[in-house]
């Protein structure tokens, strides 16, 4: 059976990302201070809160709508690297949904594909840069022909952000530190593994029949 | 660590409350974040726009004023602004004659301009922009960010200022600060990491017996560790790895600039250093600036920038500058 996913679904989801954040946000700041500069998780934090407000205040009907207003409100409250990323990510993936009032989980995954390039584009980055890429590319494969795997999904983006240690950062703040950003994982990928972790937890509260 | 603060969440808006108290001279829209003269739309002529993270105070609102920036955008600490606070002063400070953003080399700001400058393109101003990038420390590659922009934003901002107050067109507002980019190249050093609000400890660990060499102006670590030196040996070590990248065949403007907590009367004695190398090296030096006017919050040690000026370049350096930070001739 496919769940259609609704506008309800969306705010839940961006609901969820932003409590896994706050719940993470002291580790996210941590890893950034090991090669960035200590701020990804104040940063996502204040983001998030703001597009949560935003939802809950403006109620966008479509899936579409929600994840591009989330986008904005990310572009227009966090700053640095990470607010242009993550929002570009969300406004891309939202504009691709279009406006119907629900999507199967397949349209999801094409959406997030086109979401996803929008980031890569914007950064100038590849996958093994040692970026967010490392945990959005797998997790979008792993969602699967039918794009509900979710459960696969949030692995693989755990394990993209784990892989990201021995790399060398070629992108962003950590960069500058050539060699000696190896042996550390990428606060960005770890942050886009708590946004796939999100909406893993979200469609299991809708498989199962909970309310949020 | 004990700051001077009420709490971290606050630190950027109660700075920019103390500015509008300190400086009538300045409109100051602490919702919005946004610095600016009070004369501004200055008729007929080009607007300066700049910004970047706080934390690197004067650094750009303290250069706000006639002869150098039309208006300053703060972000959160060692955060680039979002694009609204840099659009909002574009709108602000355009006489019809365009504007100029000068952006420092982070993926963060270059991000955050170029969407701000499609805002402020779609409400009708004409927008150039130009990236600052002198730090030597970063090779400048495909496999990294690019150099960081740091001192030299000092020049660009005074002498792309100075061109902008005496009428120059935007192409020539312009170029007048690539060629300033082109002409500079700056390295630092940290004795001490610094701190943020935020997180209250040290951004990184620096045992006592030791300083790092190479680093930029957000905490980040740097490229090398070495034992403590001498102030004579630093500067040995720093004006070296700045010539090793810009041969100067013209005198030089030299910033010895101090990253937020080292006193000035070690920068001046490290200002002779620097000096001294420099006339062993042969380099004839136009003009120096000391004093921490391009900062990490409370990071101990120093940079140094050199920019190559011809006489225009060093005619644009003596015109008058009235900001709260940079100020002579008027």
């Amino acid at each position: 059976m496919t769940v259609a996913l609704d506008a309800d679904f969306f705010r839940r989801w961006m609901s969820a990302v932003s409590a896994a954040v706050d719940r993470e946000a002291d580790q996210l700041t941590e890893l950034d201070s090991a090669i960035g500069d200590a701020d990804h998780g104040a940063n996502m934090r204040r983001g998030l809160t703001a597009a949560v407000a935003s939802l809950e205040e403006e109620a966008p009907s479509s899936p579409g709508a929600v994840l591009a207003l989330a986008g904005r409100r990310l572009i227009s409250t966090v700053g640095g690297a990470s607010g242009p990323l993550y929002g570009t990510l969300l406004r891309r993936t939202g504009k691709a949904l279009g406006a119907e009032d629900s999507v199967d989980p397949g349209r999801l995954r094409e959406a997030l594909r086109a979401g996803v390039e929008a980031v890569a584009q914007l950064g100038s980055a590849a996958r093994g840069d040692k970026t967010m890429l490392d945990a959005l590319y797998p997790a979008v494969e792993a969602l699967g022909d039918s794009g509900d795997d979710f459960g696969a999904a949030r692995r693989a983006a755990e394990e993209g952000a784990a892989a990201t240690v021995p790399m060398r950062a070629r992108r962003g703040r950590a960069s500058y530190l050539g060699e000696r950003s190896v042996g550390h994982q990428d606060p960005g990928a770890t942050s886009s593994a708590l946004l796939f972790a999100a909406l893993a937890d979200t469609a299991g509260t809708v498989a199962t029949g909970e309310s949020a | 660590m004990k700051m001077l603060i009420n709490v971290p969440e606050t630190v950027v808006t109660d700075a920019l409350r103390g500015m509008a108290a300190a400086h009538p001279e300045l409109t100051v829209d602490v919702e919005n974040r946004v610095v600016v003269r009070r004369d501004a739309p200055v008729a007929d002529k080009v607007g300066l726009v700049s910004g970047g993270g706080s934390g690197h105070e004067p650094l750009h609102g303290g250069f706000v004023g006639p002869g150098m920036l039309d208006a300053a955008c703060p972000g959160e600490v060692f955060t680039s602004p979002v694009p609204d606070q840099m659009a909002r002063a574009a709108a602000a400070v355009d006489s019809g004659r365009g504007v100029l953003f000068v952006v420092k080399n982070y993926t963060g700001d270059v991000l955050n301009f170029d969407m701000a400058a499609e805002l402020a393109e779609d409400e009708g101003v004409q927008v150039a922009r130009v990236l600052v990038d002198d730090d030597v420390a970063v090779v400048d590659s495909t496999y990294t960010a690019g150099r960081r922009g740091t001192g030299a934003t000092l020049f660009v901002e005074k002498l792309a200022g100075a061109a902008a107050e005496a009428g120059a067109p935007l192409e020539r507002v312009e170029a007048v600060a690539r060629q300033v980019v082109e002409s500079s190249r700056s390295f630092g050093v940290a004795l001490s990491a610094c701190t943020t609000p935020a997180r209250g400890v040290p951004t990184f660990d620096l045992p006592p017996g030791e300083l790092e060499l190479g680093i930029g102006i957000h905490g980040e670590p740097g490229r090398e560790r070495r034992g403590m030196m001498t102030s004579g040996e630093i500067a040995d070590t720093v004006v070296d790895a700045v010539l090793d990248d810009l041969r100067p065949d013209l005198p030089v403007l030299a910033l010895v600039n101090g990253m937020g907590g080292t006193p000035l009367l070690e920068l001046y004695g490290f200002a002779a250093e620097v000096h001294r190398v420099l006339g062993e090296r042969r380099v004839a030096v136009a003009g120096t600036l000391v004093g921490s006017y391009v900062t990490s919050l409370d990071m101990a040690g120093c940079s140094v920038t050199l920019c190559q000026a011809d006489e225009e370049l060093l005619r644009l350096w003596e015109a008058p500058v009235r900001t709260p930070a940079l100020r002579w001739g008027i």
